[in-house]
C-alpha cells in the first residue's frame, strides 16, 4: 500500500508560503499514491525554475535538468523504460517559452507522459519578468511598456497538435488538480495540464481571489463531451469572467508512440542485459557488405 | 595493353542521374572480382542539377585513399569533360554520350575520346534512359578487361526486391554496355583483370562502419535530426531497429535528440545522437547535462565545412577544438577519432564502453571524407570477437537488493566514478540535478561540496587518460619527418608516407585516434622535425597538442578548400620544405 509519506524528502522546499507549487506537489504525492505507483516505479522530470525543483523535495526518482528541455529527457526515459510511469513537472517558461516546440512534437507524438505545467504566468527564480502566458499588457522588468505581445494558449496549441489529452486545473483546489492528475496516469498517451499556480511574490494579479470567482469545472457540466474536438477548442478560447478547468480533451483511441516502436514490443528496453551479438546476427550483417 | 598498379575510372553528371548509386554497385563489383577499391563521392548539395561525380580507384592491393589522376572519365555530360579533361592522365579516354556531344574546348591528342549512344543504347536494352549510369560502367568494364559477370551479380543482388523484369532489364543493358565498348577496347591501353578465387571481402563506409560498431557495442537507442553526412547513422539503425531491438526516432532539433538519448542514457540504455556540426551546435548545452549530472552518452559528429551551413555535402576537419571545448564550464569528455573503416567500427562500441565507465558524454568525430567514402575490408578486420561490453561501475540488481543506507548516486570516490544504479529499484531511489548538487543528487550550493564535486568529475579525466591509446606509428622508424595526423586524414597520409619513403624521405606518421583526454606518453614521441596534417585552416590539433604537451610542430600542411587532403597535395607540400 503506497501512502503520500512514501514520496517524503529529507529536503524542504524553498517556495515561498503560499506558493502555488505547495498544492501542486501535495497533489502529484496524492495521486501516485492514490493509483498505487510507489517512489520506485515513477521517474518525475523537471527542467529550471522554482516550480522544477519539485523532484528535489520528493521521494522518487526524478531528473532535473534544463530549461526548457523536460520533455525531450522525458521522452528518451519514457522510450528506455516504459515499465517507468514518467511525469513532468515544469514551468510555464520552461514549457511555453524554451520547450513550445517541445511540447507540440510530444502532443503529435502522443508519448506517454503526463506533463504536468506549474503555469505562474510570470517568471518567478528570475525574479519578476514576464512570461509566455501572461496578458497582453502585463507591466514586468523586461516589458516596461507593458507585454506587446499576445499570450500562447496552451490548452488550444496542445488540442491543435493532436494531444490527446488536455486538461487545466488550478493550486486553489487540491481535490480536483489531484483528481486531474490520477486520471492523467490512467491515460495511455500525452497527457497536459496546464496549472494556475498562483505566485505570491511575483504575480499579484493572477492570485487564489484573481481565479476563484472565475473557474469553473467542465465536468460539472453533463452534457460536456470529452471526445468532441471542437467543443473543447470553443473552451479553449474561453476566458475573462468565467476560466474552465477540468478535462477539455480526452481520447484513448490512438496508441500511444511507444506502443508502436518494433523494439519496445518485447517489453521495456533498460532491463534488458547488453549483450554481444550473436554469430548468426554478425553473418548477417557482413552480408549486407558482401 | 598493360595492367597498371592503378587505375581510376571518374564518372561525372548532374545529380539525379545515379552516380553514386551506380558508382558503389560497380565498385563492389570489383571487389566480387578480388580487387580493391577506394570509392570517393562528391556532390553538391542539391536534388537535381548541378556537377556531381563518383571516383573509383582500383588496385590489386589494399588501398586507403583517394589519388588524383583518373584513367577513364564516364561523361554524362559536357560539363564533366569540361572540368575533368586535364585530370586525365596520357593515354587514358572520356567516354561521353553520343548525343550529348563534346564541349567546344580544344581537344587533346593524348587521350582517347570515345563516342557511344549512351542513352539510346539504355533505353533499346533496358527500356529506360536513365540506365545509362549501369551502362556506362560496363562500358568501362568492357575497355578495362574486367568480367562483367560481376557487375551481373551485383545487379541481381541489388534489383531482386523489384523483381525478375526489373533484373533482367539490367543484366540486358550491362550485355549492351559490354558490347559498346569493343570497337574502343584497343585504343584503350589499360587493364584491370578480376582476380580469380579471391576472399571475399566487404565495401562499406564509415557511416555504416560506425552505426555497426555502435550495434555490435550495445546502442539500442539513437535520436538525430537529418544532416548531412551524419544522418545516414540514424537511417542504418532505423533500417535494422526492429531486427536488433534498437529505439530510433526522427525528432523535432538536435537538442531534443541529445536530451531524449542523455534520458535514455539516465535509465540505463545505451544510446546516441548522430549529427554534424551543425546540429552539434544545437546539442551544445544538453551535453553539459550530460556532464553535470554523469549520464553516459554518445554524440556522433560527422563534420562537414563552417562557419553555417558552410558546404553542406563536402568534407572538413574544423570542429575539433569546439567539440573539445562546447558547453559552459567544466567537465570531463572523451572524444575518438576514427580514421578508416576499421577504426570508425571500433569506436562504435569503444565510444559506449567509455560512457558508461566514465560516466560522461563520448563524442565521435568523424567528417565527410571518411563518413561517405567506401572502401574494401576483410570481414575479420571488422572485428566482431574483439568487440567488449563494459559497463562499468554498474551496480546489478542482486547489488542493489544488498544496498544498505540511502543510496549515493554521486559518491565521492577516488577514481572520481561513482557505482551507478539504474532507476526502478525500491533501494536506489534518487534524482539527479543539473544544478551542483550533493552525493545524493540533492541541489546544494554549499562552496566545499562544490569543490569536490568538481574535483571528483574532473577526476574521472585522469582515470580515463590512462585507457586511451597512444598513437598508431606508420612509416620510417628513424624518421627525418614525423607527420601528425588525426581522424580521416589516414589514408592520404599513410599513401604520401610511402611514397616519400620511396623516394628516400624517412618519413613516418603518427594518427591519432584517441584525442582527449591526450594519452599519456605523448611527449616523448614528438621529437625532432614534425609536421601536423589537417584538413583544416589553422591546425587544431597541433594547437591541442601544444595546449596538452608543449610541443610546438615545426609546420603545417593544411587543406580547407572543402575537399579531402590527398597524397599528392601532401607530398608536393613535402617538396617545397625538403
Amino acid at each position: 500500500m503506497v501512502t503520500i509519506d512514501d514520496f517524503a524528502s529529507p529536503v524542504r522546499p524553498t517556495w515561498c508560503t503560499g506558493c502555488g507549487n505547495f498544492a501542486i506537489w501535495n497533489a502529484v504525492k496524492r495521486a501516485l499514491a492514490q493509483v498505487g505507483l510507489a517512489p520506485h516505479e515513477v521517474m518525475l522530470v523537471s527542467g529550471i525554475g522554482c516550480g522544477s525543483k519539485l523532484p528535489d523535495y520528493t521521494h522518487a526518482n526524478g531528473y532535473m535538468t534544463l530549461h526548457g528541455r523536460t520533455v525531450p529527457v522525458a521522452t528518451g526515459v519514457r522510450l528506455a523504460n516504459h515499465g517507468l510511469r514518467v511525469l513532468c513537472t515544469h514551468g510555464d517558461g520552461d514549457a511555453y517559452a524554451e520547450g513550445l516546440g517541445h511540447m507540440l512534437h510530444a502532443a503529435r507524438r502522443n508519448i506517454g507522459l503526463v506533463d504536468i505545467i506549474q503555469d505562474n504566468r510570470i517568471y518567478g527564480l528570475t525574479k519578476g519578468q514576464y512570461s509566455p502566458t501572461s496578458d497582453r499588457g502585463r507591466v514586468s522588468k523586461t516589458s516596461p511598456w507593458g507585454a506587446f505581445e499576445l499570450p500562447v494558449n496552451p490548452i488550444a496549441l496542445a488540442l491543435a497538435a493532436g494531444a490527446t489529452f488536455v486538461a487545466r486545473s488550478w493550486s486553489g483546489d487540491l481535490n480536483h488538480l489531484t483528481a486531474t492528475i490520477v486520471r492523467a496516469l490512467g491515460h495511455r498517451g500525452y497527457a497536459l495540464i496546464d496549472v494556475f499556480q498562483p505566485c505570491v511574490t511575483f504575480n499579484r494579479q493572477n492570485s487564489y481571489d484573481f481565479y476563484r470567482p472565475r473557474v469553473y469545472n467542465l465536468q460539472d457540466d453533463p452534457d460536456y463531451d470529452v471526445t468532441d474536438r471542437m467543443a473543447a477548442f470553443a473552451r479553449a478560447l474561453e476566458w475573462g469572467d468565467r476560466i474552465p478547468i477540468g478535462v477539455f480533451y480526452q481520447v484513448e483511441d490512438r496508441p500511444a508512440y511507444e506502443e508502436q516502436v518494433p523494439a519496445l514490443k518485447a517489453g521495456p528496453l533498460a532491463p534488458r542485459p547488453v549483450e554481444k551479438l550473436r554469430p548468426e546476427q554478425v553473418q548477417r550483417l557482413l552480408e549486407e557488405f558482401l | 595493353m598493360q595492367t597498371v598498379d592503378d587505375l581510376i575510372i571518374r564518372i561525372g553528371g548532374e545529380a539525379g542521374m545515379g552516380l553514386e548509386s551506380s558508382g558503389v554497385g560497380f565498385s563492389q563489383a570489383l571487389v566480387r572480382g578480388g580487387l580493391h577499391v577506394f570509392g570517393l563521392p562528391d556532390y553538391h548539395s542539391r536534388i537535381r542539377g548541378g556537377h556531381n561525380f563518383f571516383s573509383v580507384r582500383i588496385a590489386r592491393r589494399p588501398l586507403y585513399s583517394h589519388t588524383e589522376p583518373v584513367h577513364l572519365l564516364l561523361a554524362l555530360d559536357q560539363e564533366t569533360v569540361r572540368r575533368h579533361i586535364g585530370a586525365v592522365v596520357p593515354g587514358g579516354a572520356v567516354v561521353y554520350d553520343e548525343k550529348d556531344g563534346l564541349p567546344d574546348i580544344p581537344r587533346r591528342t593524348d587521350i582517347g575520346y570515345f563516342s557511344i549512344p549512351l542513352a539510346k543504347l539504355a533505353e533499346e536494352a533496358g527500356g529506360s534512359a536513365i540506365m545509362r549510369n549501369t551502362l556506362v560502367f560496363a562500358v568501362a568494364a568492357g575497355l578495362i578487361g574486367f568480367d562483367p559477370t560481376y557487375i551481373e551479380s551485383v545487379a541481381r543482388d541489388n534489383f531482386a526486391r523489384k523483381g525478375p523484369a526489373v533484373v533482367d532489364a539490367n543484366l540486358r543493358v550491362i550485355q549492351a554496355g559490354v558490347e559498346a565498348s569493343r570497337p574502343f577496347q584497343a585504343d584503350f591501353p589499360f587493364r584491370m583483370e578480376a582476380v580469380l578465387d579471391a576472399p571475399r571481402r566487404l565495401l562499406l563506409n564509415g557511416n555504416q562502419a560506425f552505426a555497426m560498431g555502435a550495434l555490435a557495442g550495445g546502442c539500442r537507442f539513437v535520436s538525430g535530426y537529418p544532416m548531412t553526412p551524419g544522418s545516414p547513422v540514424l537511417e542504418w539503425m532505423a533500417a535494422h531497429a526492429a531486427e536488433y531491438g534498437v529505439v530510433t526516432l526522427q525528432v523535432e532539433d538536435e537538442i531534443a535528440a541529445l536530451c531524449m538519448a542523455i534520458g535514455a542514457g539516465y535509465a540505463g540504455v545505451r544510446a546516441m545522437a548522430p549529427t554534424s556540426g551543425g546540429g552539434f551546435s544545437l546539442m551544445v548545452e544538453a551535453l553539459g547535462l550530460a556532464g553535470m549530472t554523469e549520464v553516459p552518452v554518445v554524440v556522433y559528429e560527422a563534420q562537414r565545412p563552417g562557419p553555417s551551413t558552410g558546404l553542406a555535402t563536402r568534407t572538413e576537419q574544423g570542429d575539433l577544438l569546439f567539440v573539445l571545448h562546447a558547453s559552459q564550464g567544466e567537465f570531463p569528455r572523451i572524444i575518438l577519432a576514427p580514421g578508416t573503416v576499421e577504426q570508425a567500427f571500433e569506436a562504435g562500441w569503444r565510444a559506449f564502453n567509455f560512457a558508461e565507465r566514465y560516466q560522461t558524454p563520448v563524442i565521435v568525430l568523424s567528417d565527410h571524407y571518411l563518413a561517405t567514402s567506401v572502401r574494401d575490408v576483410a570481414p575479420e578486420d571488422l572485428n566482431f570477437d574483439a568487440v567488449v561490453i563494459d559497463r562499468g561501475e554498474l551496480l546489478t540488481e542482486a547489488d542493489l537488493d544488498r544496498l544498505e543506507g540511502e543510496y549515493r548516486r554521486h559518491a565521492f570516490t577516488e577514481s572520481g566514478i561513482s557505482p551507478r544504479a539504474i532507476p526502478g529499484h525500491p533501494k536506489a531511489v534518487y534524482a539527479s540535478s543539473s544544478d551542483e548538487h550533493d552525493e545524493y543528487g540533492h541541489i546544494y550550493e554549499d562552496a566545499e561540496n562544490r569543490r569536490r564535486m568538481q574535483e571528483k568529475r574532473m577526476r574521472k579525466l585522469e582515470t580515463a587518460r590512462s585507457e586511451m591509446r597512444p598513437p598508431t606509428a606508420y612509416g620510417a622508424a628513424d624518421p627525418d619527418l614525423t607527420f601528425i595526423a588525426w581522424g580521416s586524414t589516414y589514408g592520404p597520409l599513410r599513401e604520401a608516407v610511402d611514397r616519400l619513403n620511396g623516394q628516400g624521405v624517412r618519413a613516418r606518421m603518427l594518427h591519432f585516434t584517441d584525442i582527449w583526454p591526450v594519452p599519456q606518453g605523448v611527449e616523448a614521441l614528438l621529437a625532432g622535425e614534425t609536421v601536423a596534417v589537417e584538413n583544416n585552416y589553422s591546425g587544431q590539433f597541433a594547437d591541442l597538442l601544444r595546449m596538452a604537451t608543449g610541443h610546438t610542430v615545426s609546420r603545417r600542411i593544411l587543406k580547407w578548400d572543402g575537399r579531402p587532403l590527398s597524397p599528392e597535395y601532401i607530398t608536393h607540400h613535402v617538396s617545397r620544405f625538403t
